[in-house]
């Protein structure tokens, strides 16, 4: 199929960027996404011209490194990752459109790359359970009921892509923070921590500039991985049940 | 310079320092023997850690955990991406919680003998015994490891073994095992144990007088060239599955950091023992830039077969059932659909050969779940492989429900690396290797849900404990000084070469070179191997070496973020490295586990091994590019598990 390109170029944090139009030929529907614009990039090298950056590595959905908006969607019109898409789910003719991640607290390092080191401060504020390597009980000491289990388990699955803040209108992490609290607040080796972990990490994002969370629900229905929506409310009632325990 | 393939043979490596006495007791007795460092002053050592993934996080945080100041690095943008993330199928542990016979010595039998007597009986007991100290780590961590209704952890089999052994967290095991890992090292970098570089990609090693003492790496987002210095370096950046260009290892996974280390005096052992997977996507045209991995854990459940009837092209539906062929289960009755990986590609391959191959070009074989499907009832499979299935329909656009898969072997995981001693040091004093990036614990074939457990026990618990004894014996006390000549060389040839990619500006793009020197290497050093095909692929090889540094074209410039750069550096180092690996498998004319040399073979086609001649791991020594190396062999003394003839039927 032969498809029209609207792609974000930009050189550098620093300077404005633009979209720029190209034309690709001979796309197969087979073919993923990124081996579509890896067709493209192809032909820009030869063509003397920069390819276009973006980020990937696994390509195959857990990395969590691709990140495009695609035609107004974080990871375009199915629900998985950019990686994991593929070119059936577009038209002979089509012309697509294709933006880096758009939130204040993404800033973009190249055209479709951004600065996801945010996410990396939230869990570096809280989200781990403290067990220093040797300091194990044998792994049947605490048995875990199958139910918070499996709700630890639905919410550990978050690869944070940061879908969840591309979609939403506000630029709220709240789902990948609320996802990472989940996890960890059923579990009972997470419980010494429960307090401290929801109000370190909802504070440090705060502080990274996420926009608040109005419940609008875009993250839940761009996320990959299908972070419930409920989460969210989970963990504010995990930060309101904090706020009235701890005293700091 | 002499021809690449009339290598010498220098001395033996005969110290491993694996201690004597028992098996059982080696790493008890190691441990007492290491030497110590005061936790006072762990604070002054400072330990560079490249990558992040499950041996590299593990350790990150464990050393700092003990006190020492460890700079870290990664070329993802987040530690948490590392390609660890990817495993699927779990991890073995000799938990014994299914009381069905196992056992540390076991895992231990297991391993030896599904690596097919190739690797060192004292490294893979240590690794069965951390093995279940591993598990309650990382329960600890808060991993969601798959639990039964009664709150304890539940196991299920993999291929090459009797019992139930392997933990996992439905497909994703590799995530949530890295997830806890990753948390470890986030909480260590809160506190300032750990000072991490991401997007910033090691170049090369730095050795003074003999000692690793640092490393050259290039800030991907600015394209600044920073030397770090420290008073031992760990490798801990995966396989090098990526030179065969298709492949399950993710796109940037690469060997640079290894091949550096190894121009700079560290041993590669046995670089042809690459891991085939059988149970991979088949790959669908041209543009195929990656292969995905089927986990091994379907083969629990579904079964694998062909049509009897070469150029039967019936859909599989409509091929009854007296007229396939239940190939495996035919063959190994005793272990069926779950033989080891080896074993399982290449049979894949010999029904292709003879013509019963499915799917386009006949490049696939089904994998079955109608009888699993009716014997547990749909919600069941789902449950156990809900994700997997998924992922294969949105690949292929087909619901393995109803329709069979279609899997074929590609490659996966390399079992060969940085030669490494028992203390996972390599042979320049203070660079260690750990998890895939070393050769250790595999022998000639990893067992599924090995791969976990080694970079977790390497990171967690080994190295943590063995590098003490380095840092103890070689107390640095002076600091590196940036203008001595080995630092000014190391960064100068960093320098020169991407300035010459950089300038070449020819007519051939970087993925071209690498496709290239990939489907050179599939052909003639992938799943089966002849001395005529790696003798042509041994002369193609400098070839194309040649022809990348006429025809190279690299866009834009080496200061800025630049992944036409990255891509072409790293092609630079697979084109050397292809070459021991096609040499490697050259002199070994045996086979043995995934090497399999078409000339030894057993009359009903099984892998010959030539013990009386081939029992060593092979580590081989940099000479010069496109230069003879030095070939070392390392004995292996098997006193508990007596090599025999590998059978699975």
């Amino acid at each position: 199929m032969k498809l029209t390109l609207r792609v974000w170029r930009q050189r550098n944090a620093e300077e404005p960027g633009a979209m720029a139009t190209y034309e690709v030929d001979g796309i197969s529907a087979d073919m993923s996404f990124l081996e579509m614009l890896d067709t493209l990039n192809e032909e820009l090298t030869l063509a003397g011209d920069e390819p276009v950056a973006f980020d990937h590595d696994c390509r195959e959905g857990i990395c969590g490194a691709c990140s495009l908006v695609i035609n107004g969607d974080a990871h375009g019109p199915e629900r998985t990752t950019t990686c994991q898409l593929h070119m059936r789910s577009f038209a002979d003719g089509d012309t697509i459109d294709i933006e880096p991640w758009r939130a204040s607290a993404f800033p973009v390092i190249k055209d479709l790359v951004v600065d996801r080191s945010s996410f990396d401060r939230i869990i570096q504020s809280g989200g781990y359970i403290s067990a220093a390597t040797g300091t194990a009980p044998d792994a049947h000491a605490t048995p875990v009921p199958k139910p918070d289990a499996d709700f630890a388990f639905e919410h550990a699955e978050c690869i944070g892509c940061g879908a969840c803040v591309a979609a939403c209108p506000n630029g709220s992490a709240m789902l990948f923070t609320s996802a990472k609290v989940n996890h960890l607040n059923v579990l009972p080796q997470g419980a010494p921590e429960r307090e401290t972990r929801v109000l370190d990490m909802v504070a440090q994002m705060d502080d990274e500039g996420f926009g608040g969370c109005t419940l609008t629900g875009e993250c839940a229905t761009a996320c990959p991985k299908g972070i419930p929506l409920p989460s969210i409310a989970a963990m504010n009632k995990e930060w309101l049940r904090a706020t009235r325990k701890v005293r700091r | 310079m002499p021809d690449y393939t009339q290598y010498r043979t220098g001395e033996p490596v005969t110290d491993t320092k694996a201690p004597d006495g028992p098996v059982a007791e080696r790493w008890d007795t190691r441990r007492f023997q290491a030497k110590l460092v005061n936790p006072a002053n762990r604070r002054k050592h400072t330990v560079i850690v490249v990558g992040t993934g499950l041996a590299g996080g593990a350790a990150g945080a464990t050393l700092a955990e003990q006190g020492y100041h460890v700079v870290q690095f990664c070329f993802q943008d987040s530690p948490r991406r590392a390609h660890s993330v990817a495993a699927q199928g779990g991890i073995n542990a000799a938990k014994n919680y299914r009381n069905d016979g196992d056992s540390i010595h076991r895992l231990f039998y297991d391993t030896v003998k599904g690596g097919d007597f190739r690797a060192r009986e004292s490294n893979v007991h240590r690794l069965a015994q951390i093995s279940v100290e591993i598990i309650d780590q990382c329960v600890a961590q808060g991993v969601p490891f798959a639990r039964e209704y009664g709150g304890l952890l539940d196991n299920r089999s993999f291929g090459g073994v009797q019992v139930s052994r392997t933990f996992y967290a439905r497909g994703q095991t590799g995530q949530q095992l890295l997830l806890g890992a990753y948390q470890a090292l986030s909480r260590q970098i809160a506190s300032g144990g750990v000072e991490l570089h991401a997007r910033t990609e090691m170049l090369d090693l730095i050795v003074v007088d003999g000692k690793a003492r640092g490393i050259v790496a290039r800030d991907l987002v600015t394209g600044k060239i920073d030397t770090y210095f420290a008073d031992a370096v760990v490798l801990a950046t995966g396989g090098y599955g990526n030179v065969f260009y298709l492949s399950t290892n993710a796109m940037n996974s690469n060997a640079t950091a290894v091949w550096r280390a190894h121009r700079r005096g560290a041993y590669f052992a046995n670089p042809c023992f690459t891991q085939i997977h059988p149970t991979c996507i088949p790959r669908t045209g041209d543009h195929q830039s990656k292969l995905t991995l089927m986990s091994e854990s379907l083969r629990n459940d579904g079964r694998i077969w062909v049509p009897k009837a070469k150029g039967d092209d019936r859909p599989a539906n409509k091929i009854p059932e007296d007229e396939r062929d239940y190939y495996l289960e035919r063959i190994y009755p005793a272990f069926g659909n779950l033989v080891p990986r080896d074993i399982a590609s290449r049979a894949a391959k010999n029904v292709c050969d003879e013509g019963r191959g499915v799917g386009p070009g006949g490049q696939g074989v089904y994998l079955d779940f109608a009888e699993a499907i009716g014997r547990m009832g749909r919600k069941a499979v789902e449950a156990k492989y809900g994700n997997l299935f998924d992922m294969y329909q949105r690949i292929t656009d087909e619901d393995p429900y109803t329709v069979p898969m279609r899997i074929y072997p590609a490659v996966h995981y390399t079992m060969g690396g940085l030669w490494v001693d028992y203390d996972l040091s390599t042979t320049v004093p203070g660079l260690f290797a750990i998890g895939e990036a070393n050769f250790s614990d595999h022998g000639a074939n990893r067992l599924g849900a090995s791969a976990l457990m080694q970079g977790l026990a390497d990171g967690y618990f080994v190295l943590p404990s063995t590098i003490n004894d380095y840092l103890a014996r070689h107390p640095h006390t002076d600091t590196v000084d940036e203008a001595h000549p080995a630092v000014a060389e190391a960064v100068a040839e960093t320098e020169d070469r991407i300035n010459l990619l950089l300038s070449v500006d020819g007519d051939r793009t970087p993925d071209s070179f690498h496709r290239e020197i990939g489907e050179l290497m599939w052909e003639y050093c992938g799943m089966a191997r002849t001395e005529d095909g790696l003798r042509k692929a041994l002369a193609r090889i400098p070839e194309i070496r040649e022809e990348f540094w006429r025809r190279i074209k690299v866009p834009g410039t080496g200061e800025q973020f630049n992944q036409s750069l990255e891509k072409a550096n790293r092609i630079v180092d697979y084109l050397e490295l292809a070459e021991l690996m096609c040499l490697d498998a050259l002199h070994r004319a045996e086979s043995c586990g995934g090497h399999f040399r078409a000339e030894s073979q057993t009359p009903d086609g099984e892998a010959e091994r030539r013990d009386e001649e081939f029992s060593y791991a092979a580590a081989w020594e940099f000479t010069a590019t496109g230069g003879a190396p030095v070939l070392h062999k390392e004995d292996l003394v098997f006193e508990y598990v007596h090599p025999t003839q590998r059978s699975y039927a």
